[in-house]
């Protein structure tokens, strides 16, 4: 049998307020746009959440026991569901219900936290998989990291940590010639294993969807199903990993991204010898078909497939140098808000914003990006984080005065 | 241009900063070339030694001047006075009365001749009799409107407004008032309710009005109800505690401030700054930079100050206007100008204002004036350095360039103000 695994990125970041300035700094210490995230997850619940997950759930009622998805929700993301919108997580929790969905487990706050505190990682870790298990009732045995950041000591880590499955980006500096189309195993563990992303097939749905200049267009479950196929006798295994924005958001209903969608299971289980799988049914299912070697990291963005999304500008390296090495004192002051405060400025977002790769092209990565450029981004991100750090001073002052 | 300037106090009668604001208005006036006949409750019959001529309003002769009036009104087109003479609006029956009584009183025991009667009495002080006088003024202001020459009238504070108006009103010119402080700021929410009536009454009057701050302006607008549009903002030269006090300002780091406030362009030599900076702040890390203002290099200095990794103590706060230019200026403890090249500068006067002692170029044309700023060439960023590590561990030191720069600067100052508010004359002259 050959399977194929849909996995879907659900995650939404607590924006800053884009005029917190030097001003502010000492007196006022809420960060948050409240009215912009408030409004960009009802419009995205409207457009994307709340339609995908009646649809995914029709089809899985259509195809008991054959239909199946796996999900990685963000802590921060089903934090902004219970304060604007907890219909849509009624809604996975329904999905939950149906038996045919896994939840995938992650850092809670989509943090780059596994390269910077270790300790933190895990704490982050264990928040999340003790919020699905309240929400979903799942343990999960399933483990992607942060924009599948990957990496050799990842997997140490996690094999340690009890995990059975890994997943991350099937990049062509690690693949070389091998095809992602298998169950592989990291080198240096035994029972942990490793499952790559397929960026072709999954950038065909996420990126080129609707694409007009694209030679495949229009894209039919027809069409993408015989390419599925095609991998027969060629692989095992066709991981489809994208951003679950990608339905009603990213790729809009009217490019007929959910009629896709729709017909895509049966068009895919036409042929006998296809399934649907989830991760860890994946890791039991398979056996790996060699070991792969990470000795740097990778990750899924761009086209580069490594961090350089989030560090490697100095605008990036002074500002998540300077979080984390203030960690000590945030959790010395056991003050519960401010060590969530701390914690949602670990948020990857913040550091994708002060990006400067393509401010100068004006890419379309622009989209994502809340900021004019990625020196406002870096100059409310600092402001935060002085407010912060004087508020921490403040409070250890009087703590030590009492 | 001739203007007729209502004022409460002038050197050397002076018990507030209004006197001190007056004369450094008028002399910054007249060098621009404005002509003027600055009015005052008294002089107590000194002799005032200034290149314009002084007004005491216990020196001007009611009934001689109003049979003058008279005999010019017989010899014009009367309907350009829209009404009669009238006493001054908000002098009350009451006041009226016993301004009258009081007169007949002093007429007996001093037995006043009638050179004298015309006469109305003044103090000049704040003491009780404050608000008749300030009614009584107003008599001074409609008959001087009728008679003084004038293109404008100009008047400082509510204690003038009164005049100011009925000056207008009997002369047809147009009316600037002039707000260096308020009821608002004198007695926050525990308003004198007659006093802020006058203001208000004098600010809907006029026809232009300068507030000597952005702060200023914001209270005329929101508290006063005034439209933004009405009022321009002439700073003057204040003392910074008291300008603290007023702005509503509290600083919100304990640590000292060094500020840069400019456009971000090479000229302004933003970089000789952050290289500065870097140095001072290996050696001392109680103290925090800013750099304000927005320009083609700015995206560059915000890299230089992440790669240098100052994020905790070097802030950027973009463009800034208005009052948040005052907080900023306020909030600081040294200004830097490192100007590659400037032609003058008038930001280090700016920063004066609020008493913070300034290290500028010698680049720069300010540097001439300023004898007692701290002088650097822009590039040598180790004497930068060293001159704020110096100012910020001496702070006698940093207080006393303050004070001298700002007598430097002075009456360049004014000069400055006093071009300002010419263009404001310019304005309601135009308009009318």
């Amino acid at each position: 049998m050959i399977s194929v695994l849909f996995y879907f990125q659900v995650h939404q970041p607590f924006r800053l307020k884009k005029d917190y300035s030097f001003f502010d700094i000492g007196k006022n210490h809420f960060y948050e746009d409240e009215e912009a995230n408030r409004s960009i997850l009802n419009k995205v619940a409207d457009k994307c959440y709340i339609p995908t997950n009646k649809l995914l759930l029709d089809l899985i009622k259509r195809y008991p026991g054959q239909f199946k998805v796996a999900f990685s929700i963000s802590g921060v993301v089903i934090e902004q569901f219970e304060k604007y919108n907890p219909y849509v997580l009624e809604l996975f929790q329904e999905l939950a219900a149906t038996g045919q969905v896994e939840f995938i487990n992650e850092t809670y706050y989509h943090s780059l936290s596994f390269l910077f505190s270790k300790k933190e990682f895990k704490e982050q870790v264990k928040m999340h998989k003790e919020k699905i298990q309240t929400l979903f009732g799942q343990t999960p045995t399933t483990f992607r990291n942060t924009e599948l950041i990957y990496h050799n000591d990842l997997a140490l880590e996690l094999e340690k940590m009890g995990y059975k499955t890994v997943i991350s980006e099937g990049a062509n500096q690690i693949m070389g010639w091998r095809s992602p189309n298998y169950l592989y195993q990291p080198v240096g563990v035994h029972k942990l294993n490793l499952l790559l992303k397929n960026f072709k097939l999954s950038d065909d749905i996420a990126f080129r969807f609707s694409n007009k200049g694209w030679e495949d267009y229009p894209l039919t479950a027809e069409k993408f199903a015989s390419w599925i196929h095609s991998t027969s006798g060629n692989g095992e295994l066709i991981n489809l990993f994208m951003d679950y924005e990608t339905f009603g958001e990213h790729q809009w209903a009217d490019t007929g991204i959910f009629d896709f969608m729709k017909a895509l299971p049966e068009a895919i289980l036409k042929n006998p010898e296809y399934q649907f799988i989830t991760p860890s049914q994946a890791s039991q299912f398979y056996t790996p078909l060699s070991q792969i070697d990470v000795p740097y990291y990778i990750s899924w963005a761009d086209l580069e497939r490594d961090l350089t999304a989030w560090l490697g500008n100095p605008l990036q390296d002074s500002a998540i140098e300077k979080i984390y090495e203030i960690e000590k004192e945030v959790k010395a002051s056991k003050d519960v808000e401010i060590i969530h405060t701390w914690r949602k400025l670990l948020t990857s977002d913040h550091f994708y914003y002060m990006c400067t790769k393509w401010f100068s092209d004006g890419d379309v990565h622009k989209y994502f990006n809340p900021y004019d450029s990625p020196y406002d981004a870096y100059v409310v991100y600092a402001n935060v984080l002085n407010d912060l750090i004087e508020t921490i001073k403040q409070k250890s002052l009087v703590a030590m005065d009492t | 241009m001739k203007v007729l300037m209502f004022g409460w106090e002038f050197p050397p009668i002076i018990s507030g900063g209004l006197g001190t604001a007056s004369y450094g208005i008028t002399r910054g006036l007249h060098n621009a070339g404005v002509e003027l006949a600055f009015v005052m409750p008294t002089k107590k019959r000194l002799k005032i030694d200034v290149p314009f001529d002084i007004i005491a309003a216990d020196e001007v002769h009611l009934i001689k001047r109003y049979e003058q009036v008279i005999r010019e009104m017989k010899n014009i087109n009367t309907s350009v006075f829209k009404k009669k003479f009238t006493i001054a609006p908000y002098f009350t029956k009451e006041e009226y009365t016993e301004y009258l009584q009081q007169f007949e009183i002093e007429k007996k025991h001093h037995k006043i001749d009638l050179e004298q009667e015309g006469l109305l009495y003044f103090t000049g002080n704040y003491g009780k009799q404050l608000m008749s006088e300030v009614h009584r003024y107003g008599i001074i202001g409609e008959i001087l409107g009728y008679g003084e020459d004038c293109d404008v009238i100009h008047a400082h504070d509510w204690l003038t407004y009164i005049a100011g108006v009925a000056a207008k009103e009997a002369s047809g010119k147009p009316l600037v008032i002039h707000v260096h402080a308020t009821e608002v700021d004198r007695s926050g929410e525990n308003l004198n309710q007659e006093v802020f009536g006058i203001e208000k009454y004098g600010m809907t009057h006029a026809d232009r009005i300068i507030a000597v701050s952005h702060y200023t302006k914001n209270i005329i607008i929101h508290k006063y109800g005034i439209d933004a549009s009405k009022v321009d903002v002439v700073h003057n030269a204040v003392d910074k505690s008291q300008k603290l006090k007023r702005l509503g300002i509290e600083k919100n780091v304990k640590e000292k401030i060094v500020l840069f406030l400019g456009r971000v362009t090479m000229q302004k030599g933003p970089d000789y700054f952050v290289e500065a900076a870097y140095k001072v702040f290996q050696k001392n890390k109680n103290v925090r930079f800013v750099m304000a203002g927005s320009g083609d290099m700015l995206t560059r200095m915000i890299l230089r100050v992440a790669s240098l990794r100052m994020l905790d103590r070097f802030h950027f706060t973009g463009f800034l206007k208005g009052v948040d230019v005052e907080r900023m200026y306020a909030m600081s403890d040294i200004y830097v100008m490192p100007s590659v090249s400037e032609p003058f500068g008038i930001s280090p006067f700016e920063a004066l204002l609020y008493d913070v002692p300034a290290i500028i170029s010698k680049q720069s044309g300010v540097a001439e004036v300023l004898n007692h700023a701290i002088k650097i060439d822009f590039w040598d960023i180790d004497r930068l350095a060293e001159m704020m590590l110096m100012l910020l561990e001496n702070e006698k030191i940093a207080k006393e360039i303050a004070s001298k720069s700002k007598a430097d600067m002075e009456f360049i100052h004014w000069d400055y103000a006093g071009e300002k508010i010419k263009s404001v004359y310019k304005t309601v002259l135009n308009f009318n």
